[in-house]
């Protein structure tokens, strides 16, 4: 078994929202026990070990803690109680290029920035093309920061914390900046960590990169933790906190639903506990041979069918699938709205299908996420994440994922002379 | 590899710096609380040095940058201070000390590293709270740069006494020298301890910063630098209660120190009229200056643990109050 690289024990922080905080010392005296205050629970009792070369993503809403358990564990923050074992070098991204000294050059920087990281000057010496490298900023490296763009300033950021080689990576949130090649090299960079049996802990909201890269993730709820498990599990607890409590971070903000404004189908848009008046009962697939085997040959039917049930009649229903392949990917998410048809649905169960006539995908499991909402204001009935997985057999030979139609010949004479030509 | 995952209770283990090459080397063990041990605190500081460094040659070079006479303004303002102190006591006053340039500079020198190191220390942390929020290290690096970048400073100003002295033909007590390296140590401990104190608890009462320079005012007065010990205040100490009083000051004995070393001349007699001469530093053995330094040391590091401990208890909070 892996030894355990982060160990948080018991770990509790305890915030206090001042109303209105006097710093100065007649405002001290003055006030002296008068300053009204919030007490605010961040985090409340959270344990969890870290095995070595893990990769752990922490899910959770706004304000529900996953920021302030990043703090304590990079140690930027302390714990009301209980404490955090960190073993080996950690690398903190909560803000890329903290600490950059806008005066100085890139160059001098990166010194700077490494030596907050823990690393004596050989060290950086030894990584310090490497950096360069990896921001892409050879040209600009000995001008000062304060002429970077924001874009520039993120790659330094980022190429810094990734090459001083730490064991333990801790990103919060990071990864939405810059353009989207850097992001896709970040990503490469994350895979790369990985694959040296590196720890990553991981911060975010969005569920999507959580599948795609993490191990292991846990749900944390107003402090506490709800689950932890895989991904699949985790994101699928996460999405369903969202609806039983109703207080999620769009619920509070449920969107007018004036006609003619632009619909948001944002699956976070999500109602309170009694007005859910649908919700979903089983999804089930439907394909040839079904009785025999387990699998879906690709290129045949299949059909993906919803039941539900009605609490009352209710008008203009979307409902929505994705589908996700085995890496996490989203292939395909569409819904009854951009299909152009529309839906009123009767007091009672019932069932929805979603059919393919043909299913042009390749071998893999894929998953199933299926909702049911409101077509004005995107409010969600009801949603599953990945509820099914579709397992796939191609009996040809192809590599890659699609199974496109596909004609082969050889090429016409006038054509090959065109060529040629 | 280390193993103890519970390394808080056992401070003293020795943890390998990281080497660069990836492979079994050996992890640091780090345990975030609010309760680190002193030992602890003091070895993070310790792992933190090349920061340290850094952020030492970081100030100076922002502070310079783009202005043309670059570090040569570090010595501007002590200069200034020094010209008009020399001019109002030594022209216009007479006070008779002769050669009251290197007088004046050799307690100058040590007073302006440790109220330049604890005046920027005391607002360090409000001042880079932006860091303190993000980037996890020791916080009390702070204050240490700050009291670096002040003895860079000090490195200066004594390049330029040294000029000073060599034109002026004066020339220091030489066997003594090696003393001043003891006093610098003192001045250090004792202005990185309230350093990092006051920057610690300025973060919750803001006017601190504020305080701290009219508090540096008084101080300066109260120590015998523009003025002699033995001529000024001492008569003026009848009681034995009086004298340690004012010798209480850590001060007092770095200046007198730095004076009886640079300055040297402890009697003037004076060849013209009845006078029978001035006394100007006090004619203690050798041996009482060794072991008055050594004091300044100690008290140093008493001050510098009291800091630590303070620093420590308030440390957990800074990121809710910045």
């Amino acid at each position: 078994m892996a030894e355990t690289a982060v160990s948080i024990q018991q770990v509790t922080k305890h915030f206090r929202l001042y109303h209105e905080r006097g710093t100065s010392l007649k405002e001290r005296f003055v006030k002296a026990g008068k300053s009204r205050y919030d007490e605010l629970w961040a985090l409340d009792d959270v344990s969890l070990d870290i095995e070595e070369g893990q990769t752990i993503g922490i899910l959770g809403h706004n304000g529900s803690g996953k920021s302030t358990l990043l703090k304590c564990i990079c140690g930027v923050l302390q714990p009301t109680s209980g404490q955090v074992v960190v073993r080996g070098t950690l690398a903190g991204l909560l803000e890329l290029g903290a600490g950059f000294q806008p005066e100085l050059s890139g160059r001098d920087n990166i010194y700077l920035n490494g030596s907050m990281l823990g690393l004596g000057k050989a060290e950086i010496d030894k990584v310090f093309d490497d950096i360069v490298r990896f921001s892409e900023l050879e040209q600009f490296i000995d001008n000062q920061v304060k002429f970077y763009s924001s874009g520039m300033y993120v790659r330094l950021g980022f190429a810094v914390a990734v090459n001083v080689q730490p064991d333990i990576l801790v990103i919060d949130e990071v990864l939405a900046v810059g353009d989207e090649r850097f992001q896709r090299k970040c990503m490469d960079k994350i895979r790369e960590f990985q694959e040296m049996g590196k720890t990553i802990i991981f911060v975010t909201q969005a569920a999507e990169q959580v599948r795609q890269i993490c191990d292991k993730t846990m749900v944390l709820n107003k402090g506490k933790i709800l689950t932890v498990g895989t991904p699949g599990h985790s994101i699928r607890i996460f999405r369903e906190n969202l609806l039983e409590g109703g207080e999620g971070p769009g619920a509070a903000i449920v969107p007018g639903t004036a006609d003619g404004e632009e619909i948001d189908r944002t699956i976070d848009f999500v109602p309170k506990e009694d007005d859910r008046p649908i919700r979903i009962n089983n999804v089930t697939l439907d394909y040839p041979d079904k009785e025999n085997v387990a699998y879906l040959k690709s290129g045949d039917p299949v059909s993906i069918h919803i039941g539900y049930d009605a609490e009352r009649e209710v008008e203009d229903v979307v409902f929505s699938l994705t589908i996700s392949d085995p890496r996490g990917e989203t292939l395909l998410s569409t819904n009854t709205e951009y299909l152009k048809s529309h839906y009123d649905v009767a007091a009672g169960p019932g069932a929805f299908v979603f059919r393919f006539p043909t299913w042009p995908l390749l071998d893999g499991q894929y998953q199933v996420s299926v909702g049911i909402q409101n077509r004005h204001g995107g409010l969600v009935y009801d949603w599953k994440e990945d509820v099914v997985g579709i397992e796939v057999l191609y009996d040809g030979q192809a590599g890659g994922m699609l199974n496109l139609p596909i004609e082969a010949s050889m090429a016409t004479n006038s054509s090959q002379s065109k060529e040629s030509a | 590899m280390t193993t103890d995952a519970l390394a808080s209770s056992n401070p003293g283990t020795e943890p390998s710096p990281p080497s660069g090459s990836d492979a079994g080397r050996p992890k640091v063990t780090r345990v975030v609380s609010s309760k680190i041990t002193l030992g602890r605190r003091v070895k993070n500081i310790w792992d933190s040095r090349e920061l340290l460094r850094n952020l030492i040659s970081t100030e100076i070079k922002v502070k310079y940058k783009g202005s043309v006479l670059g570090l040569l303004w570090s010595m501007v303002a002590p200069a200034m201070t020094l010209v008009i102190f020399w001019f109002v006591f030594g022209v216009v006053l007479r006070n008779g000390i002769p050669n009251f340039v290197i007088f004046l500079f050799s307690g100058l020198l040590f007073w302006n590293f440790f109220q330049l190191g604890v005046q920027t220390a005391t607002g360090i942390i409000v001042a880079r709270s932006g860091i303190v929020k993000k980037v996890a290290f020791p916080r009390e690096i702070l204050a240490l740069a700050c009291v670096g970048t002040a003895g860079v400073f000090l490195f200066f100003q004594t390049i330029v006494l040294v000029i000073f002295m060599v034109v002026l033909g004066a020339s220091p007590d030489w066997p003594m020298v090696p003393l001043l390296f003891v006093t610098i140590f003192g001045v250090a401990l004792i202005s990185s301890a309230l350093g990092i104190a006051l920057s610690a608890i300025n973060v919750y009462l803001r006017d601190m910063s504020h305080l701290i320079e009219v508090i540096l005012t008084a101080w300066f007065w109260a120590c015998p630098i523009v003025y002699s010990y033995a001529s000024s205040i001492a008569p003026h100490l009848h009681h034995q209660f009086l004298k340690i009083l004012y010798l209480l000051n850590p001060m007092t004995p770095v200046v007198l120190t730095s004076q009886r070393v640079i300055y040297a001349t402890t009697y003037i007699h004076l060849t013209t009229g009845k006078h029978p001469g001035q006394q100007i530093l006090p004619t203690w053995s050798s041996g009482t200056f060794i072991l008055m330094n050594l004091g300044i040391v100690a008290f140093g590091l008493i001050l510098m643990v009291i800091a630590l401990i303070i620093f420590g208890r308030l440390e957990g909070n800074f990121a809710e109050e910045l």
